[in-house]
């Protein structure tokens, strides 16, 4: 069975300002980070949707000790955002100091662009990757 | 099914950065288990063996067929798993359906790694590879930073005001250290406070170093057998009575049921269904404490407490011994260490010696059932059930 949206494919919408999920057909949820099967009853008959690109932060951290090679990108603040359309995806919130993120980041309203995170030597090349702003 | 025993167990000190090789480090731990189940490499009938990183470590991948070579048991099937830090608790719990079939009467299983040894730059990259590589890691995902996330999602979800879930985290860690000074195999083996816990380097908001378990070199092995062979081995046999495991998605995919991990709750329920008893009969645990909130989010998830209210339990004093339900008396990973691919094995051996009355200082008196409880990277769960056989 072919894969419906790959990666490559979301990353690259991700990059003219789309981003994609997945409406299953069987349930009406949607899906996002693609996936073969919808995430809430595995079905199979989805269609590629474009999503609002609105949400809420549900959780975060400022990170200090970064991997190697990316030592450089900290501190950096990692979010994880519940779009309006259900689902959560991780990326990075970029509109405030990381010094000053507390608990009250929590429940705050989002929009999401994106940054292309160039890969390392256990990468396969360029990944466009969702950012946070404030609404 | 047939009944399995754990007859013998080995296990390295755990330690900062060691100049043994990952093959040396498992062989004295195997070597140690085959002496103390009175049996000879040419006994073994199979190798399961858990390691994540060596490829990386020390650019080692196939190394349990170079293993079992190393300790003299020629030509059996080896095997490795890889179910990141829970790699040698699934090699453990194969081990165990392989017996449990009648397929083999003797296996040996166990892990390695050498984690310190990377420094903590290649480390902290390699450990985020137990996440998902492609809508993940590309935002900069740590593993500390997924049970930051965690924590500050458990204090919004049970409404606990940050700072208080922060010292009772701390008082996690405080626990272990205690423990760890007692446990000659223990990394660290040094007391530590809450201010010390509070006034660490913030590693990712709101985990302190202190709140994250160490980088670690070292491994642990056990043997299985049937019981019929348990019984010529042995008149103190271990049994395993309850084996769980689970897979989980991606952080993200888990979303509304965070910070509680379901594989970690279908792999307990598994374990005790098939062992026929309930939280409430555990002795003595062994559970997955990486960083400090990870130990109340497993505790709640293995029934032991109620969901919001495991950092009160440590508070009272509940987890230690003498309390309700004694929990990592080991040191757990945050004080005894956490070489990953050994952590499942370590956890097994300390519950074996639990159940024999062998932990000197930090023997929990009549501990008849013990748990162990594994987490890989964001959802691989293996629980273990072990009671006396005698
Ligand atoms: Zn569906």
């Amino acid at each position: 069975m072919e894969y419906k949206l790959t990666f490559k494919d979301y990353a690259n919408a991700l990059t003219k300002g789309k981003l994609l999920g997945l409406k299953c057909k069987g349930c009406g949820n949607i899906t996002t980070p693609p996936k073969m099967t919808c995430q809430e009853c595995g079905g199979t008959d989805l269609d590629i949707v474009e999503l609002s690109k609105r949400g809420k932060i549900v959780t975060f951290t400022v990170v200090n000790v970064a991997p190697e090679g990316r030592q450089n990108e900290a501190p950096y603040i990692i979010a994880l955002v519940k779009l309006d359309e259900g689902p959560w995806i991780m990326g990075n919130l970029i509109d405030i100091d990381p010094a000053r993120a507390s608990m009250d980041l929590i429940d705050k309203e989002v929009t999401i662009g994106f940054r292309v995170f160039p890969g390392d030597q256990f990468s396969p090349g360029d990944q466009a990757r969702p950012v946070f702003s404030f609404a | 099914m047939r009944k399995v025993a754990v007859v013998g167990t080995g296990h390295t000190p755990f330690t900062f950065a060691t100049e043994k090789t990952s093959i040396e480090l498992f062989s004295e731990a195997a070597m140690d288990a085959m002496n103390e189940a009175n049996l000879k490499p040419k006994d073994i009938q199979a190798l399961y063996l858990g390691n994540c990183l060596g490829d990386f470590s020390e650019g080692q991948a196939m190394l349990q067929s170079y293993a079992a070579n190393d300790i003299g048991a020629f030509h059996i099937p080896a095997t490795r798993f890889e179910g990141a830090c829970a790699s040698s608790a699934l090699a453990i719990r194969d081990a165990f359906i392989w017996v449990a079939s009648g397929y083999y009467d003797v296996v040996l299983a166990g892990g390695v790694e050498r984690a310190a040894s990377m420094g903590t730059p290649l480390a902290t990259r390699t450990f985020s590879m137990f996440t998902d590589s492609h809508y993940e890691y590309p935002a900069g995902l740590t593993f500390p930073a997924i049970f930051a996330m965690l924590a500050h999602l458990y204090a919004k979800r049970y409404g606990i005001a940050l700072e208080k879930l922060k010292e009772q985290m701390a008082l996690v860690s405080v626990q272990s250290h205690y423990y760890g000074m007692s446990n000659p195999k223990a990394q660290f083996r040094k007391e530590i406070t809450v201010e010390d816990v509070l006034n660490g380097f913030m590693v990712s908001s709101p985990l302190q170093l202190l709140d994250c378990c160490p980088f670690s070199d070292g491994a642990a092995a056990v043997v299985l057998v049937s019981e019929e062979k348990a019984k010529q081995i042995t008149d103190k046999p271990v049994y395993i009575t309850g084996i769980g495991q689970a897979s989980s998605g991606k952080l993200s995919a888990q979303k509304d049921y965070l910070p509680r991990i379901r594989a970690r709750e279908e792999s307990a329920r598994e374990a005790y269904d098939m062992a026929g008893i309930g939280p409430s009969d555990i002795d003595v645990c062994e559970l997955h404490d990486c960083f400090s909130i990870a130990s109340l989010i497993a505790a709640e998830s293995l029934g032991l407490f109620e969901y919001g209210k495991a950092g009160a339990a440590w508070e009272k004093g509940e987890t230690k011994i003498g309390g309700r339900i004694p929990i990592n008396v080991s040191g757990g990973l945050k004080a005894k260490g956490h070489p990953i691919g050994a952590t499942g094995a370590s956890q097994v051996t300390e519950i074996y010696h639990q159940l024999r009355g062998e932990c000197g200082e930090r023997q929990v008196e009549g501990a008849k059932s013990g748990l162990t409880d594994t987490l890989g990277g964001d959802g691989v769960l293996c629980t273990l059930i072990m009671q006396r056989g005698w």
